[in-house]
């Protein structure tokens, strides 16, 4: 399974960096959405899959014995997770306002612009 | 007081100067001179010991693990230059004062002044060679600041950055050289290395560590051809000029290279290197002399002289050349001191310092004049003075010179012929013969800037008649230091009739000649004129030009201001080089099997790759969008079907909140176009691919191999022992991990304070227009 995740990884990686190349800015954001989403898959991939239990301790049993998913990667996308969207939601509102006074999204026309 | 306290508080006396000058005001300078006159009174206390034979290491730890200490080292040569340094010091920080007096900006230059003070003292007691560069390029700085001190002025503010890269770029030479030497020698520390020598020349690596350490001796002590930023730093206000760019720091080169004789000198390219470039600067600065009408150049290039007589001695390498150099770096420390100061103090005083719109300044500054005096036949070599008495050292160590004893001497007695003349020039002219009109209307300078010319030039006479007052306590034991073998030095004004004396004869009746007959030498030179053009200030200038066209030439390229070529750079930099290193080091993975591959799971697998697609190739803005979501929802799905359910839980909470809020900006922002041209999206396209195959490959390689055994055991051990949770990531997030989750909510809500400023801010350009 991880040969066809690593492939999704890089679809999602090679999308996301597409559209971070184009001159406009809502593609940029389409694409910094598509890449933070490879990001967390790529973790969550490297830290090991695994069908097993998830990583709960049950009741009246103390600790958790094997096999059971990693708990570790999945806090750290956790947290990922939520940091992106911070990034992507004061990315949007930084080009909407961007949008306002310059009046273009095309990233070309935004080179020097004092406004 | 420990040696480290003393040297260090200069440095706190520097912050607090301006501060002391909003207090003292006037009486700044004799205040702040207090702390030199105490450094000098403790060296001064190191006489007796170390004429002894004593030597004192003093020491604390500063980087143990880099080998660094803060450590300091007094032997003879240290004290001699310790003293200099501190004793010239305080003269020159009573002189400013006077100098300076009512300047807006007098509290900074006793700032930088204190500065140096104490990063010169540091070059010359440092033990540690890391320490003593530190000290060593801090003074380059602080004569950068000191240069630039006028720094409304163009010239000023060129002439210190000159100073500065020139000395910067010996700094950095030294450095490496130094750390060779460290190497080589198996210690940091001047005190172990100056037993090492026998082992350090006979290494391979004795001309690098040589011609490094020369790099930075010559370029500091000013040497040909690195003359010129000794005459441009002339910028300086005069005590700066007096202390740093004569009496103390452009020796720090000379220092270096007494001190390190006996670990790098004794060997062939020493002494030929250091002779060499010791007599070429002797001859060059002399000559060049001649041809300034500026008091401060004509000492300037004067002192490029005495600087290369000082290499001279020193790459002569006998025991006599040791001996004279360190009576010369006297005598030169007095006399020249003083003569600058009173080149400052004539500038003060009548507005001028063009040579030949001075004269008869004695009926109205009859103490400068009996300074000058003094301090002028010092220079020019006449008995009883300090000078005469260096100078027929001088010819001595040249004539029992081991190699070309003829012809060093020869340029020895050309350069003082020469030498004399610019005392005449310097020291007597201005104060003899009619008085001339000038500028402003002279008066005898006020005390504080007429004691450090009278004690400078009373040092020089009164040694000059008492010599060993100075040759047993402190000559003595400064060339014990260098030759690292006991000497005793006798110092006497009349050695007899001699070819020395024969010379010294010679030298001053040809001197008076030149003196008198300057026009016809300078007319007779003037047409050598446009070869001073091509000199090395014009090598520096078009190198600086350059590096300056180099700079910009690389700006352009690497910084297009577009923000698809940084990432194009970036991506293509990251992928190129992990490319090549998988490569290289065969790392590329062999795909695994799938054999545990199930259906539905391969069908999520396809489905986000398709919105993927879909998202890149829609048309328009909302299908974009949808397609976004279904990425994130196949990534919850994958996360659901792996033993995350708190992931696919946020990630479809988020996902669900990331497509509303860009539905909603979105039906704001124009639609979807086109812009870039079909090659661009074909170049961006090899480059998106290239990079999501290496992101592949990656995973692979990491999903292959496993580094370390995971670490989660102890979470589902203690997750419910010691924190009381059963859901181990929650476990994680709040309690192992607290801090991170905190610096997380963080961001989130700078992010979201951000995003809600920049929605409430008012456009208020346009609201107004």
């Amino acid at each position: 399974m991880e040969t066809i995740l690593a492939v999704v990884i890089g679809a999602l990686y090679a999308t996301g960096i597409y559209m971070m190349l184009r001159r406009s800015l809502v593609k940029l954001i389409i694409g910094l959405g598509l890449l933070s989403n490879g990001a967390n898959l790529l973790i969550f991939t490297v830290g090991r899959l695994t069908r097993a239990r998830a990583p709960f301790i049950p009741e009246g049993a103390e600790t958790l014995t094997p096999p059971y998913a990693d708990p570790l990667p999945q806090a750290l996308i956790l947290t990922a997770i939520v940091i992106s969207f911070g990034v992507l939601g004061f990315a949007v509102v930084l080009f909407h306002r961007a949008y306002q006074t310059v009046g273009t999204d095309d990233l070309d026309e935004m080179k020097a612009t004092d406004t | 007081m420990g040696i480290t306290t003393l040297v260090l508080f200069g440095f706190v006396l520097a912050l607090l100067a301006p501060w002391l000058y909003r207090v003292g005001r006037r009486a700044t300078g004799w205040i702040l001179a207090t702390l030199p006159l105490m450094q000098l009174m403790y060296f001064a206390s190191f006489v007796r010991p170390i004429a002894q034979g004593e030597v004192f290491v003093f020491g604390s730890a500063w980087v143990p693990s880099l080998k660094t200490s803060l450590s300091f080292f007094l032997d003879g040569l240290s004290l001699i230059f310790a003293l200099l340094i501190s004793g010239i010091g305080a003269l020159v920080v009573i002189y400013a004062g006077g100098y300076l007096a009512g300047h807006h900006q007098l509290g900074r230059f006793y700032g930088y002044l204190f500065m140096f003070m104490a990063s010169m003292l540091g070059v010359v007691l440092a033990d540690n060679v890391i320490a003593l560069f530190v000290f060593w390029e801090l003074t380059s700085l602080s004569s950068y600041l000191l240069i630039g001190f006028d720094h409304e002025r163009e010239a000023a503010r060129r002439a210190a950055l000159q100073a500065l890269l020139v000395t910067g770029v010996g700094g950095l030479a030294l450095l490496a050289g130094l750390l060779l030497l460290g190497q080589v020698g198996g210690s940091l520390e001047l005190s172990t290395l100056l037993s090492q020598g026998e082992m350090v020349r006979t290494h391979h690596l004795y001309l690098p560590i040589l011609l490094l350490v020369l790099a930075g001796a010559f370029t500091k002590s000013a040497q040909f051809p690195f003359h010129f930023w000794l005459p441009s730093a002339m910028e300086a206000p005069t005590p700066v000029s007096a202390y740093l760019h004569s009496a103390t720091m452009v020796k720090a080169g000379v220092y270096l290279l007494a001190r390190l004789s006996p670990v790098l000198g004794g060997s062939d390219s020493w002494h030929y290197l250091v002779t060499l470039a010791g007599a070429v600067t002797m001859l060059v600065g002399a000559t060049l002399a001649l041809f300034q009408t500026d008091l401060k150049r004509l000492l300037a290039y004067s002192t490029v002289s005495a600087l290369g007589i000082l290499t001279l001695l020193i790459g002569l390498d006998t025991t006599l050349s040791i001996q004279a150099a360190m009576v010369f770096l006297l005598a030169h420390a007095f006399y020249k001191g003083a003569l600058f100061l009173v080149a400052g103090a004539v500038d003060h005083e009548t507005g001028t310092r063009d040579v030949t719109q001075l004269g008869g300044l004695r009926q109205v500054m009859p103490i400068t004049a009996v300074a000058a005096g003094l301090a002028a036949l010092s220079m020019a070599g006449l008995p009883p003075l300090l000078g005469f008495i260096s100078k027929e050292l001088l010819y001595e160590a040249k004539l029992q010179a081991p190699r070309a004893a003829p012809l060093i001497t020869g340029a020895g007695v050309l350069a003082n012929v020469l030498l004399v003349a610019v005392a005449g020039i310097v020291g007597i002219r201005p104060f003899l013969r009619e008085r001339t009109a000038t500028p402003k209307n002279p008066h005898e300078a006020p005390p504080s800037l007429w004691l450090g010319p009278v004690m400078l030039a009373g040092l020089g006479f009164i040694i000059g008649l008492l010599p060993n007052t100075v040759a047993a306590p402190l000559v003595s034991p400064a060339v014990t230091a260098v030759r690292a073998e006991p000497t005793e030095v006798t110092l006497a004004l009349w050695h007899g009739l001699n070819p020395v004396l024969l010379l010294s004869v010679l030298t001053l009746a040809s001197g008076v000649g030149v003196y008198f007959g300057r026009g016809v030498v300078r007319r007779a030179t003037s047409r050598l004129e446009p070869i001073t053009h091509w000199g090395p200030a014009r090598w520096y200038d078009v190198a600086l030009d350059g590096m300056n066209a180099l700079a910009r030439a690389q700006t352009r390229l690497l910084q297009s201001g577009y923000l698809r070529y940084y990432l194009l750079m970036i991506i293509g930099t990251t992928v190129g080089l992990t490319a090549y290193t998988l490569a290289a080091r065969g790392g590329f993975p062999r795909p695994h099997g799938f054999a545990d591959v199930r259906f539905h799971e391969v069908g999520v697998a396809a489905l986000i790759f398709l919105a993927a697609v879909t998202a890149v190739r829609a048309r328009s803005r909302l299908a974009a969008v949808a397609a976004l979501g279904v990425v994130g929802y196949g990534v919850a799905l994958v996360y659901v079907l792996f033993g995350a359910p708190d992931l696919a839980m946020t990630q479809v909470l988020i996902e669900s909140l990331t497509v509303i809020l860009l539905v909603l900006v979105f039906y704001h922002l124009p639609r979807f176009a086109s812009l870039s041209p079909q090659r661009a999206r074909y170049r961006d396209a090899v480059v998106a691919v290239a990079a999501g195959g290496l992101m592949t490959a990656l995973v692979l390689v990491a999903a292959s191999m496993r580094f370390h055994p995971p670490i989660s055991h102890y979470f589902a051990e203690n997750s419910f022992v010691r924190a009381h949770g059963r859901n181990i990531v929650n476990v994680i997030l709040v309690d192992f991990r607290g801090m991170d989750t905190l610096g997380e909510i963080t961001v989130l809500a700078l992010a979201g304070i951000g995003a809600y400023a920049l929605l409430k801010l008012r456009l208020e350009k346009k609201e107004g227009g």
